[in-house]
């Protein structure tokens, strides 16, 4: 079965983003960019179940700047066997990133779209769940787990209090939570690899997608700082400083 | 204008969220109508009729609602949308779950995980694990807005309940089956709703040596959250993860012990009003955030801080 994988290029999660004076945004020239963490997730969840025999193709999308084909590239080093990159020059909002995959799932016909659950740059969790309803197509969000069985596919998702249990009929929609793999580190091989493997660029025009953003940022700001701290010497400075100072036990 | 609340629950209670995301609809502004859909929730409608603020309740009570799956009640929420000019819930994980499908459904761009209103259409919601706030304003005609919990003191509770109206099911989408849940049983207070937590990281090094946190815990009433590392290594279930990723959390005292302070740690629970971090490295970035620090290998500090308690 075919499977689609979408790519999200996101600023490095070991950098600390910074807010740019003028309020308009998160400051991304010349930061380290690298592929969304759930993402990464969601690629390995493909090459491992194509490994086991249950996958026979790999498509990973991505929906950004023209950049994205490093991202792009970085997924076929993982095992997706092709690429698709819908080239937009602004921010594309979730809604938007639903309906341009829709459009490439009733063109691609996959029997599964995997995605992250969350981009880690604007915190949405939004556009799997969004895809599924799109395309009318069970959901599960949050997996920890995923085996096919037939026509139907077997999901362990991460829930508030536990472990929830769903059987999906296929086509599906899943989206993955942190304890599903460990993503591979991609080798030069792979890498060399990867730049011979197809890599289609579409605009979203020729998707029949309007992805002007619904939602308008005003501004953005940096969060309130907390005050400087205290150093305790000892436990037994911290317990009244607890009781007679902060007065919270 | 009118907001529809879509609540949380259990069948016989409203989760913690349900209450902070009727605060955060009464700022919207309009009559607000809380849905409480489910399998046998006839108690919990009767409690979100108690919620301060709530002009009415609707009870839709069908089998096909136990699991709460998003695929049938994004069909219940959808054709009842046209009438309200919000359709609001709490970001936790049935929110998130449940809400984006509505949304595009409804062809809107949700809101996620607001932390203030400034107006009808304008919220404030932080971005990248919290180091930026972002104010957005929507031009959709029905704003769909997940509420992040913390950023609302919750609806209180309030003697004469407002009527309950039972509402027609919707369709059974038969596309996914709910197979059940294992829920991890515990006899402490739940995370988003605790006073007090006692968090571990990396640095506590087994599953084993989560008791130490555990007892600690236990001592000061607290419930026990992990950091992703801890989770990542095994040492506790996924459901105890504060962070970016997991839950977010603002206690009134919040210890975090052996977590070194990552940024995506830090946007779970660096609203919390009193935090306590216990590290032995005296670089760790968790500091910078802690009102009291304690430079201690926490195998010795832990267990005298149980003692002295």
């Amino acid at each position: 079965m075919k499977v689609l994988v979408s790519v999200k290029r996101v600023i490095d999660p070991n950098v600390k983003p910074r807010v740019k004076s003028d309020g308009s945004g998160v400051e991304t020239a010349n930061v380290k960019m690298a592929m969304n963490p759930f993402c990464e997730i969601a690629v390995e969840q493909a090459v491992r179940m194509k490994e086991a025999g249950v996958v026979s193709e790999i498509v990973a999308v991505s929906i950004g700047l023209p950049q994205s084909q490093e991202t792009l590239r970085t997924a076929m080093a993982m095992g997706a066997d092709r690429g698709i990159l819908v080239e937009a020059d602004r921010e594309v909002q979730p809604l938007a990133v639903a309906k341009l995959l829709k459009a490439l799932a009733d063109k691609e016909q996959p029997k599964l779209v995997i995605m992250g659950k969350q981009a880690i740059d604007d915190d949405n969790n939004q556009s799997g769940q969004m895809l599924a309803a799109l395309l009318n197509w069970p959901q599960a969000a949050f997996i920890s787990k995923i085996e096919i069985k037939g026509e139907s596919a077997e999901c362990t998702r991460e829930i508030d209090t536990g472990l929830e249990k769903l059987t999906l009929k296929l086509p599906a929609v899943v989206t993955t939570d942190l304890r599903l793999n460990e993503p591979r580190y991609v080798t030069l091989p792979n890498i060399m690899k990867a730049k011979k493997k197809p890599l289609e660029v579409l605009k979203p025009d020729a998707l029949g997608v309007d992805v002007a953003p619904r939602l308008k940022t005003l501004k953005v700001q940096e969060p309130p700082k907390r005050g400087a701290g205290v150093k305790v010497a000892d436990v037994k400075e911290l317990v009244a400083k607890l009781k007679n100072e902060a007065k919270v036990i | 204008m009118a907001v529809l609340v879509i609540a949380e629950h259990d069948g016989k209670q409203l989760k913690p969220g349900t209450a902070n995301a009727v605060a955060a609809a009464a700022k919207m502004g309009g009559e607000i109508t809380v849905l409480v859909a489910g399998h046998e929730c006839a108690a919990a409608a009767q409690a979100a009729a108690k919620l301060a603020g709530v002009k009415k309740v609707l009870h839709c009570d069908a089998p096909h609602y136990k699991g709460f799956l998003a695929e049938n009640l994004a069909a219940l929420v959808v054709p009842l949308a046209g009438k309200y000019s919000h359709v609001v819930a709490a970001a936790t994980g049935f929110g998130k779950n449940v809400m984006p499908r509505v949304a595009a459904l409804l062809d809107v761009q949700q809101v996620s995980d607001i932390s203030a209103v400034e107006s009808p259409d304008t919220f404030v919601r932080p971005i990248y694990a919290g180091n930026a706030l972002a104010t957005v304003q929507s031009g959709d005609p029905i704003k769909v807005v997940t509420v992040r919990s913390t950023g609302f003191d919750p609806a209180e509770e309030v003697a004469s309940g407002a009527p309950v109206e039972a509402l027609a099911p919707g369709p059974d989408s038969g596309l996914t089956q709910f197979r059940g849940q294992e829920v991890h049983k515990s006899e402490r207070p739940e995370l988003t709703a605790a006073r007090i937590i006692v968090s571990g990281g990396r640095g506590v090094g087994s599953a084993e040596n989560f008791k130490i946190i555990e007892a600690l815990a236990d001592k000061l009433g607290a419930a026990v959250g992990a950091s992703r590392a801890a989770v990542d290594s095994g040492f506790v279930p996924n459901d105890y993860q504060v962070g970016q990723t997991g839950k977010i959390v603002a206690p009134e005292l919040y210890v975090a012990v052996g977590i070194s302070g990552a940024i995506q740690h830090l946007a779970g629970m660096k609203d919390s009003k009193v935090i306590v971090a216990i590290n032995k490295d005296p670089e760790a970035p968790i500091f910078q955030v802690a009102n009291y620090w304690l430079v201690e290998d926490l195998f010795q500090a832990v267990p005298e801080l149980t003692k002295e308690l």
